[in-house]
Order: structure tokens, then sequence, then C-alpha cells
């Protein structure tokens, strides 16, 4: 079809595709723009704001925390889904179906109702604390928030369907009978799996680890809320220098080295695996 | 080493459904045994006990006199072709092929030169280092054979291995399977719902309908003496004959068909047809001559028109109206004379003893 386009057509759809291109430049790019120029503008023109990425201690711990719990969350989050893309898949009939349901379900919560229905499970005096006391397991409350422990489940929780749905579509593809196969050639099931299926779905849960982590970084009102204040993530420290202590050319120096970072990782990555088939372009 | 396999009333029910019912069956050791049967006769359920992927609801299944029934399948030392290979594509060819040794725990060195020789076997010296992708479909069969055969397997288990590739490709391969049962002496478990091919290859063929054993035998015996209606439909073409017993003796029944008195030679083997009872002969095209005039007494005859005719270069296929209804036959196109063509009014003659007895199980 397109060897037979002819250049008017072509050109229509150019003009076509300007429009949106035109909107993200003037409503998304530009104003992007302006505010990571502040980072080398404001207070001073200059790398001022990036030299205490290297000096200020708090901003290093607020960077080992957010790496810590993205590596904790991602891992795990990756753990979870694989079990329940697998299960998903090899559930007979309606089953995985349903299962797939509930995964899907889970995206028309709000991530703010999720965090407050956590708090409500979680806090001292919160459901889990108080049937543990009545039954005389703990004395104390447990200290389920303000902590990476709430911070890590609140997220495992949000980013599980972004792990198990990429890993179903990687399994899917994954040829029903080379299990058969290596358990027929002698491999007991253990085997099997370590040596033929989990390569096979190797591709899948790199691609599903990276948008996990990425998305993990990102995260703000998760840990705003589970955190309580106490366990800071680099997005609600950019917010506060933002919103609060008015120092634009820290929060969006921090900003930057998170893009930047984004897009290095991305970089690497892109060594091992196609990204374009990571993000579903082919 | 070869194994026998027995099965023991074995029986598969997938809720109501029977896939397999109160099937007992004895595969000598080192034979070539073919399970055939349409799609859905409960064929591959079969194998796939065998091989130890389905479990039977009822009954045992013996390996050279063992009970391996609640065996897994990696203990039973069986290598399996699959339908569509599934060949490990993340590995090389090699790589596939010491898959089973590797498990083993075969020395390095031996694994090398086993994966080398039985590259050789299966005709792909060199092809080594290639993926599985790389390969086309009739060297990933190979491939295929080769990891199943690799370990020395006591029974090999071939499900549909043939259906995927051409005619061509499939006849050569036909050809190099059973050169290697002959060379390897192992069992060989044959699944196919292609007729010709298991004709053509096994030592026996097993005949499957609906989860239960029709008829079992040597491929020239199970053509030339079907028991049933199933059995010579399905194995070759046949024309089929309605009749009613008129009289019958020791050697002979007379039946009348169509309006016509015919003849049959009763075999002391086959079935016995009962006096003023229906009967039902089978009759291979093949066994039928063309005339244009009216035979002697001595053979079985009708008018007939052609109303088809198709070259097959050594044969031409007939089919034409006769009183029975429409019948096929076979002639050579390699005899001189006027080739036969649509329209022409003949007869059709066949030996007395040129008919089989069928079971009518439709």
């Amino acid at each position: 079809m397109t060897a037979d386009m002819d250049a008017r057509t072509r050109r229509v759809y150019l003009v076509l595709l300007l429009a949106p291109l035109l909107l993200l430049a003037f409503l998304y790019l530009y104003p992007l723009s302006r505010v990571l120029w502040l980072s080398v503008t404001v207070p001073t023109p200059g790398f001022g704001n990036f030299e205490r990425l290297f000096t200020s201690s708090g901003i290093q711990n607020v960077i080992w925390t957010t790496l810590r719990i993205c590596v904790f969350t991602t891992a795990l989050a990756l753990l979870i889904g694989y079990a329940i893309a697998y299960a998903a898949l090899h559930l007979r009939g309606w089953r995985g179906e349903l299962l797939l349901f509930f995964v899907l379900l889970s995206f028309w919560l709000s991530v703010l109702i999720r965090a407050f229905a956590w708090l409500t499970l979680l806090q001292s005096r919160g459901l889990i604390n108080t049937w543990l006391m009545n039954l005389g397991i703990i004395d104390a409350p447990l200290t389920l928030i303000r902590n990476e422990f709430g911070v890590v489940l609140g997220m495992v929780h949000y980013m599980i369907p972004y792990a198990a749905l990429p890993l179903y579509a990687n399994m899917k593809g994954i040829d029903t009978r080379l299990v058969p196969a290596a358990r027929g050639l002698g491999a007991s099931p253990v085997q099997a799996f370590l040596k033929v299926y989990l390569p096979m779905s190797l591709p899948g849960l790199i691609s599903a680890g990276i948008l996990t982590f990425i998305f993990s970084l990102g995260f703000y009102v998760t840990p705003a809320l589970l955190g309580g204040g106490k366990t800071i993530m680099i997005s609600e420290y950019i917010a506060v220098q933002i919103n609060e202590t008015l120092n634009w050319g820290l929060g969006s120096m921090l900003a930057t080295s998170l893009l930047l970072a984004i897009f290095a990782l991305l970089a690497v990555l892109s060594i091992f695996v196609d990204l374009r088939k990571v993000f579903g372009v082919k | 080493m070869s194994a026998s396999i027995t099965l023991e009333q074995v029986t598969k029910s997938y809720g109501s459904h029977l896939a397999s019912d109160d099937v007992s069956l004895e595969i000598g050791a080192g034979r070539f045994v073919t399970l055939l049967g349409p799609s859905g006769s409960g064929k591959t359920t079969l194998l796939m006990m065998i091989a130890g992927f389905v479990r039977p609801t009822k009954g045992r299944i013996l390996a050279g006199g063992r009970d391996i029934t609640n065996e897994p399948p990696e203990r039973r030392e069986f290598g399996m072709v699959f339908q569509g290979y599934a060949l490990f594509p993340n590995m090389t060819v090699a790589e596939n092929l010491a898959f089973p040794l590797k498990l083993r725990g075969v020395a390095r060195e031996t694994v090398d030169k086993e994966v080398r020789r039985m590259l050789d076997v299966v005709h792909l010296p060199g092809l080594g280092g290639r993926y599985p992708r790389e390969l086309s479909g009739g060297q990933q069969q190979r491939v295929a054979l080769a990891r199943a055969l690799i370990f020395n397997p006591k029974v090999l288990l071939l499900d549909e291995s043939l259906s995927a590739l051409d005619k061509k490709l499939r006849a050569g391969l036909q050809e190099e399977l059973r050169d290697l049962h002959a060379r390897l002496g192992t069992t060989f478990v044959f699944v196919t719902h292609d007729q010709e091919e298991a004709l053509s290859m096994s030592d026996e063929i097993v005949i499957v309908n609906r989860g239960r054993i029709v008829q079992r035998g040597a491929p020239k015996a199970l053509y030339d003496r079907p028991d049933t209606r199933f059995v010579a439909d399905f194995l070759g073409r046949a024309n089929f004959i309605e009749g009613a017993v008129t009289t019958l003796s020791d050697r002979e029944v007379a039946y009348s068909a169509g309006g016509l008195s015919l003849r049959h030679a009763l075999r002391a083997d086959g079935a016995t047809p009962q006096p003023a009872q229906p009967i039902l002969l089978g009759l291979r095209p093949e066994k039928l001559r063309l005339a244009s005039e009216a035979p002697g007494a001595t053979e079985n005859a009708v008018p007939a028109e052609i109303t088809l005719v198709t070259y097959e270069g050594a044969d031409y296929h007939i089919r034409a109206k006769t009183p029975l209804g429409s019948m096929q036959a076979v002639v050579a196109s390699t005899g001189g004379g006027a080739s036969p063509a649509r329209g022409d009014k003949v007869w059709l003659s066949w030996d007395q003893d040129a008919a089989v007895v069928l079971r009518d199980d439709r």
C-alpha cells in the first residue's frame, strides 16, 4: 500500500501528523525544557546544582533509598507477575481468563485509593494489627507503614500488572511442547523449567523488568502516603523542593538527573535487548 | 536395547468423553508399529500415555514387562519426536543434541563425539552450529530425530512426525526412518493419520477409531483382508456392495444386489454370512477389470457407464454408474487400446474371490 501512495496522499498524512506533534511540542516539550533549564540557571548559572549530587549526603541518601526500593519492588513484582502469567497461561479454560481479568481490574483503581486502602490495613490501629493483637499473636502493633516495607508493599501491588502482562505476552509465544520435549529427553520438571522455559522467557523478564524499574523510579503518591514523610523517594523530594522550599534549581536538577539516568539505563540495555520490542513498537 | 510395550485394558476419560476405551495392545521389542486413525480417534492419547505425559484413568502400561504406569516421562528412557519437532529455539543444533546427554552426566568429550556421530547418522554433518530456525523443515525433522535417538532410548515414539513436510521430502524421510529402524533395532511407535505412510513404513499397523483398536495386522494383511467397513474405507480405496444372501454353501455364497445375481468365494478365515441376511462386501478398485463386452459367467460383472476419468500417471482412476451404485476402478494406463472416456458404456468384472465380506460398523 505504501508503495502506491502518491506524493499528495503522503503530504496529507504529514499535515495530519503535524497537529499532534505541535501540540506535544508546545504543551509538553517546551515547558519541560524550561523547567530543566532551571537546573543550570537558578540560583546562579552553571553546574552548581549538579555538584550537590556528589556533596550532599541528604541527596545521596534519597537516591540510595529510591534505588533500593525500586530494586526490591522490581524483583518482587517480577516474581509475582511471573507466577501469575504462568498460571494464567496454564490454567484450563476460563480460569486463566478470570485471573487475567483480576490483574486488569486493578488498573481501574486509582493509585491514591489504593494507597489509602493499604493505610487502613497497615496502620498501627489498622485491620491487620488489630486482628493480630486480638488473636494474641503480638502485644504491641507492628510498624507496617512509614517505612520501606510499607512503600515496597504498596508499589509492588501497583506494579504487578505491569510485570505480569508483558510476561504473559512473552510466554504465550513459547511452544507448549518444549517442556514435555525436555521431560521426554530426561529432564525433571525443575530441570525442564530452568534449562528450557526460563531461558525462553528471559526476553519477557527483561522487558517487564525495564518497565517496572523505570515506572518505580518516578513513584510519588504511594511512597508519600505509605512512607509517611519518613521514607522519602526522589519524586517526593523533588516535589518538596519545588512546592515547599522553593528551591527550584535543586528540584529541577534532580528531575534532569532522573531523566538522564533513565535514558542512560535504556542506552545500556539497548545493547542487550531490542528496545522497540520492549515497548511494543515491533 | 529395545523394549516391548504392553497396554493392559487402558482407559482414559476426559469427563464423559472416552479418549481411550479399554485398550489392550502388545508391541513387540524392536518392531515398527504404526497407530493409524482419523483425527480425534485417540491414537495420540495412546502415544502420550506410552510416553508418560498423560496418565491413564484405568489400566496398566508395561515396558519390557515392568509396570511404568506411574513413572514420570523422564525416567522411562523413551525418545520422542513431537509434531512440530519442539526443538529448543534458544540452543544450537549441537546443544539440542547434547541436551539429553548432559542431563545424564556424560563427559564432555563423549558428548561432542556422540553429537558429531549422530549428525552423520541423520545426514547433517557440520550443521551443529546452526540454530533450528536457520534450518529447513526436513532438516529440523532430522535434528529432532537425532535428539530423540542420541541417548539410545529403549523405544522411539513419533507423533505425526512427517505430516508437516511436502510429499517428496516425506518419501525420503520415510526411507531414512525405515533404514534407521533396521540399523538400530529400537522399538518404533509411530502415530499418523496418513494411511499411505502407515502402509509403506510399518511392520504392523494398529487401526484406532473412537478410542478403540479396530483391527491390527501386517500392512498387506490389513489391506487385503479388512474386517470392517471402517478399515476397508480408511485404508486405501474401496467399493462397497450391499446385497442379500440367496444361497449359501461352505465354499461359496450367492447374493443379489442391485437386481443382479452375484457370487463370492468364501475364505476359510473370513467372516461367514448368514442365510437370507444382508451381506456387505468390500472390493478394491484395482481388482476390477474393464471390458467392452459382457464377460463369461465364471466372473461377476455389472454394466457400467463411465462418469469420470482421472489420469494418475501409471493408472486411470475411473468412476462409473452401475446398478450397484457409483463404483470406482483403477486400471493400468500403459496397456494398448483406446483410453477410457466419459460416457463409455462398459462392463466392470471381478473374480469371485476378489471381494471381502465385511462387518458393517457404520
